[in-house]
């Protein structure tokens, strides 16, 4: 008699609906890894998630737990709130680099230097999607938005700013990892950071910060497969992957 | 219930604690200070949530975050920390969530001085934010009536999941005066379904004030509206003294409101006729009382420490059917009685010629 074994499905905290990202767009896979890491760590029933301003204001369609819709750049002052009144919930908020790095680095230094116990999820994609492709503050020197024409010019518009790298000198951060997800290995790698990142929570260890570089084929005008391969080639030499911070006790968990 | 003299802003804080704060967030700013650093001591000697935020812009998305867990939370700040707050303000409107704000409002505009004034009355009871939204505000003009009020807020706050504001002026907050407290007690608050505590045997909820298609958005709109409506028909509160026969109306409110009574008790003396309306709530404002009382006078005389904001729901309460004089004090000046008593006899001999 033929027996069915479920070898792969659909994370249970995973929306069973369509996205409205674009075809090729990074924010599908992470959105599936935390799913996959809000299962596996069967902290479905405990867990809070901040959604930003930008493309992915609506990630609370998609995932499957309690969710607030914070303020432009203010998920972590949210996060710090929510987790404050509620410290045994599982609490991350999932922002793009205008959010975090632009109009939200008051509140990620300062959550992160008191070392508040939620975790981040920073999507780095050099440009700002949502509002049709303008400079981001990780925008690199040169690249043409639509809001530098003529390329990102460092003598009026200053140079990118490396998150990781900041958070790192930071004594509250516990954890504060770059990945990204332009092909399989990379993909799981990403997914153990997210489960690290929320293990370090859950132990109260502090602030934990994964930065994904990622991708936007529509307003870098380029096909989805151009886009991973410019990851590699441009954005990643700039922002190198890697461990910049991890504190003592993260190899335990 | 215990009597004892304090400080306004140390008075807020403790009202605030009687009525079961679980949580505050705030940031440094003359003059309110204090309540920050009365929190600081009193709740983590509670086991309850103190956090001083990186600025005002902290605070309130704390406050946000914390109200979407639905637990009592509150925020206190002065005027240029409170025009920070407003973009979070207009959310928390818009999501239903309560929370209780207090804005110790000093001169202005701009960084202004650290000096009592009144000018912030536009903001807080007109939608300081964007977006169609008004809060109910207090108005309390003595120590007592701040307790009272702050503990007030908190339950109207849960009564109509918004949040709620006390504006008291720097005088108040500065002040000394003997106050009853109410006792510690867990307070008594509604069910929460709505809230933020984990999808535990229910579905997920979403706090969240994005409604992307605009009959969706009418609709959220409307139904703040027809929560207005009826905060309007219910919580409205005003104060009166010696107003049966009064020909000289005087509408103050808070500090300035106790000046005016200081004032009409020696216009009286003096054979004036005068009295005084005092707004408690400023939003609901006390438009119908203001309109009956109105109409028994000769004339009405609005008296504010700032430029005239009040002045306009009063010329609206009235329809200026009785003629309006204004006497205020902007930039943080504080008038005295004797200033005020000035107005009331020119007021008075005005009408005599």
């Amino acid at each position: 008699m033929l027996q069915e074994k479920v070898v792969f499905q659909k994370p249970r905290a995973l929306h069973d609906t369509t996205t409205h990202y674009c075809p090729g767009c990074i924010h599908g896979i992470v959105h599936r890894l935390v799913a996959e890491v809000i299962d596996e760590l069967d902290v479905r029933d405990r867990t809070i998630g901040i959604a930003p301003v930008g493309c992915s204001v609506l990630a609370y369609n998609y995932i499957d737990v309690d969710f607030a819709e914070a303020a432009h750049g203010r998920a972590t002052a949210m996060a710090t709130g929510i987790k404050r009144v509620q410290p045994g919930h599982v609490v991350f908020t999932y922002q793009g680099d205008g959010d975090l790095a632009a109009i939200g680095t008051n509140e990620l230094i300062h959550a992160a230097t008191r070392g508040e116990n939620f975790t981040t999820i920073f999507i780095n994609n050099a440009i700002y999607g949502m509002t049709g492709g303008q400079m981001a503050p990780t925008t690199l020197p040169g690249q043409v938005t639509s809001s530098t024409p003529y390329g990102r010019d460092v003598q009026q518009a200053g140079y990118p700013v490396r998150v990781c790298e900041m958070v790192s000198t930071l004594t509250g951060a516990a954890y504060v990892v770059r990945r990204t997800a332009t092909n399989p290995k990379e993909i799981r790698r990403l997914k153990k950071a997210i489960t690290t990142a929320f293990k370090v929570q859950m132990a109260g260890l502090g602030y934990s910060l994964v930065e994904v570089i990622s991708n936007c084929p529509t307003n870098w005008g380029m096909t989805p497969i151009e886009s991973l391969k410019w990851i590699e080639a441009s954005l990643i030499p700039y922002y190198p992957l890697g461990d910049y911070k991890v504190i003592e006790g993260v190899s335990r968990l | 219930m215990s009597t004892v003299l304090m400080k306004g802003n140390e008075a807020i804080g403790e009202a605030a604690i009687r009525a079961g704060c679980k949580a505050y967030f705030g940031y440094p700013i003359t003059p309110q200070t204090e309540v920050l650093e009365y929190m600081s001591k009193r709740m983590p000697k509670l086991g309850r949530v103190f956090l001083q935020a990186e600025s005002e812009l902290g605070a309130i998305n704390m406050v946000y975050g914390a109200a979407c867990a639905g637990e009592r939370v509150m925020t206190s700040t002065s005027s240029p920390g409170f025009s920070l707050m407003q973009e979070t303000v207009s959310y928390i409107a818009c999501s239903m969530v309560p929370a209780v704000l207090v804005n110790i409002t000093r001169g202005g505009p701009g960084l202004g001085n650290i000096q009592p004034a009144q000018s912030d009355y536009f903001q807080m009871t007109k939608g300081g934010g964007h977006g169609d939204y008004r809060a109910i505000t207090l108005a309390p003009a003595t120590i007592q009536e701040v307790v009272d009020h702050v503990v007030l807020a908190f339950d109207l706050a849960d009564k109509y999941r918004q949040l709620v504001m006390v504006m008291a002026d720097g005088m108040i907050g500065q002040m000394m005066e003997p106050v009853t407290l109410p006792e510690m007690a867990e307070p008594q608050r509604p069910e929460r379904p709505w809230a933020l505590t984990g999808a535990k045997d229910r579905p997920k909820n979403v706090i969240t004030s994005l409604f992307l298609g605009a009959a969706k958005l009418e609709q959220i709109n409307l139904q703040l509206q027809a929560l207005y409506r009826e905060i309007e028909a219910n919580e409205v509160r005003y104060a009166e003294y010696l107003l049966d026969d009064a020909d000289i109306v005087i509408v103050a409110y808070g500090t300035a409101g106790r000046i005016v009574q200081t004032a009409v008790k020696r216009a009286r003396e003096m054979g004036i006729k005068a009295g005084l309306f005092r707004p408690v709530t400023v939003y609901p404002f006390p438009y119908d009382r203001l309109r009956d009382i109105a109409e028994g006078a000769r004339q009405v005389l609005v008296v504010e420490m700032s430029a005239g904001q009040m002045l306009e729901d009063v010329r609206l309460a009235t329809r200026d059917a009785v003629p309006i004089r204004f006497f205020g004090k902007p930039g943080g000046v504080v008038p005295l009685p004797e200033d005020v008593l000035q107005e009331i006899k020119a007021v008075a001999n005005q009408a005599a010629t």
